[in-house]
């Protein structure tokens, strides 16, 4: 698969201030690459560097074949970007944006068609100060996608939106990558990148400590499975010592809670007694040997969030 | 060349759509002018070498106009533009930050000489002024007025750091230019001081040259208007590039 983004050993201060520090990573055509981090990890700096808006200290950048400081010009005709922070004047209505900034490309997209795809039509001859937020990032997308981009930056792009703006636009998304153009997002919703990016990287302190698919990740750091229930009585001592090795067991006001981690499948030296392929039958199976009663069993996967909080810790950041 | 088209046509649209550009570029000095014509009357004023006051407000408000629409009404939009990101957003394409700029200044121009052409509009048609100079010098002047001040308004904007502060400072420029430049009263009233202080405010230099190209004196009469006003103009574009910021 073609390389989109090389980026090798960036490094970005601010004064005293590292942004980011040696960053290499790879995007890959086709595909929906995410950057999350804490506030502050260094992912706006990262993606402006992409996009050519920040000038890096050090590090080899190259964005479809190009410089992004020295051809910046040329990357600009061919990407389509979204930024965290931008505005248009309060007064523009929807379609003179979207004339005005067509104009700006050589060969742009219909921006007619642009409209009907995103939703807008009915907005069409509304000024910008009237759209809501939902419809204001629509119409910013559309404005990243005028110049039938190859690559398209999006910067926190649901921030502020309620659930049903953004699952509206999370199928926008995927619908630019089903058209073959690769997409390169950031964003602090962990859900968002679970269930959108293709891969995703998580950016700590201005370093890439993980980078892999979702699911890659969520096997490889996850806590592990968590089985939850409600008991009335107590419970006996014998019932924790019988659980499967490495699984832990919570009790808070009636609620057990058993984490662990379901059965290690390229381990087969670990033995099937010690860990059954899935801790929620022998926490089951434990319980009704064991005659407890419990009501409300339910089991949890671990997520992305997981993931994010065990590798970045809970401290607030800023 | 596309762009800077399209650019322009919104910008005079936007323009247009604001209420306090147009009224301050268009319907303001007109209210002036009726104001003089109301309280002057009609008579000849030994002071302006036998014309009408009337006559003399017309290239003073024009005077008005150019500094309205260089120092607020250019400063607000261009600090406003970079303040909310909208200069932000326009990096981000192919477009270069010329373009944006120059879009700027022909729309600033082309409502200004819409302010000075409805003037001597309603100047001839309600107090049948009288023009005794020559057009295409009348528009040349206008034109050197105008650059030479509007470049003003955009180093304004490239070094207050927000909105609210150039607005701050355009109004306390604007003013002070107004009363003292002779665009709103004759300089000449004034104590020899304060007539001093005239002649260190470019506006006076836009006031005299108009007022004189108006009544049809001879460039050769306003060899300093033009050179300090070619000066500002040549200084003014140099500090404005200088000063620009995208974000």
């Amino acid at each position: 698969m073609n390389t989109v983004v090389h980026v090798e050993s960036l490094r970005k201060t601010y004064g005293a201030t590292v942004a980011v520090e040696d960053l290499s990573f790879d995007v890959r055509e086709g595909e929906i690459f995410g950057m999350v981090g804490p506030n502050g990890a260094g992912k706006s700096t990262t993606i402006e560097c992409v996009e050519g808006l920040r000038r890096p200290d050090r590090g080899t950048l190259q964005v479809l074949g190009l410089d992004p400081q020295r051809e910046s010009r040329q990357l600009r005709e061919r990407t389509g970007i979204q930024l965290q922070q931008s505005n248009l004047p309060d007064r523009m209505k929807v379609w003179e944006a979207l004339d005005l900034y067509a104009a700006f490309y050589p060969h742009p997209a219909d921006w007619r068609e642009l409209l009907t795809r995103l939703g807008l039509e009915e907005k069409r001859d509304t000024a910008f100060a009237h759209l809501s937020g939902g419809q204001k990032q629509r119409l910013f997308i559309a404005l990243a996608l005028l110049p039938d981009p190859q690559l398209v930056f999006l910067d926190e792009l649901t921030t502020g939106l309620d659930p049903q703006a953004r699952h509206a636009i999370w199928d926008l998304v995927r619908d630019v990558r089903g058209r073959g153009k690769t997409v390169f997002l950031t964003t602090h919703f962990m859900e968002e990148a679970e269930r959108l990016c293709d891969r995703v990287a998580i950016l700590d302190h201005g370093r890439i400590v993980a980078l892999d698919t979702p699911a890659a990740l969520i096997h490889a750091f996850g806590t592990g499975e968590r089985i939850v229930f409600d008991i009335t009585g107590g419970l006996p001592a014998s019932f924790a010592a019988a659980l499967p090795a490495g699984a832990t067991c919570e009790i808070h006001e009636g609620r057990v809670t058993i984490t662990g981690r379901a059965g290690n499948h390229e381990d087969p030296a670990n033995g099937s007694a010690n860990c059954p392929a899935s801790l929620v039958s022998a926490v089951v199976a434990l319980l009704t040997a064991q005659q407890i009663p419990f009501r409300d069993l339910r089991s949890e996967q671990p997520s992305l969030e997981d993931v994010f909080l065990s590798l970045t810790g809970r401290q607030l950041r800023e | 060349m596309k762009s800077l088209l399209k650019m322009s046509w919104m910008e005079a649209k936007l323009f247009l759509r604001e209420p306090a550009s147009a009224f301050f570029t268009l319907v303001f000095p007109l209210i002036y002018l009726f104001l003089y014509g109301a309280i002057s009357g009609n008579e000849p004023t030994p002071m302006y070498g036998g014309q009408r006051t009337i006559e003399v407000a017309i290239p003073s408000l024009t005077a008005v106009i150019i500094a309205m629409a260089g120092l607020m009404s250019n400063t607000m939009t261009m600090a406003t533009y970079r303040e909310k990101g909208i200069l932000r957003r326009l990096r981000t394409t192919p477009v270069s930050p010329l373009v944006v700029l120059v879009a700027q200044v022909i729309v600033t121009f082309v409502m200004t000489l819409l302010g000075m052409v409805l003037l001597v509009v309603a100047g001839r048609l309600v107090f049948g002024v009288r023009f005794t100079g020559n057009v295409f010098s009348l528009l040349a002047g206008f034109t050197l007025g105008s650059l030479s001040f509007f470049s003003i308004g955009f180093i304004l904007a490239g070094i207050m750091p927000t909105v609210r502060t150039a607005w701050v400072a355009a109004m306390v420029i604007v003013y002070p230019m107004l009363l003292l430049s002779g665009a709103f009263f004759a300089v000449e009233v004034l104590p020899p001081f304060v007539q001093k202080i005239s002649s260190f405010i470019p506006l006076t230099y836009i006031v005299n040259l108009l007022r004189g190209l108006w009544s049809g004196e001879p460039w050769s009469s306003h060899l300093r208007d033009v050179a300090v006003l070619v000066g500002m103009l040549v200084l003014g574009v140099g500090l404005a590039a200088k000063t620009f910021r995208w974000e």
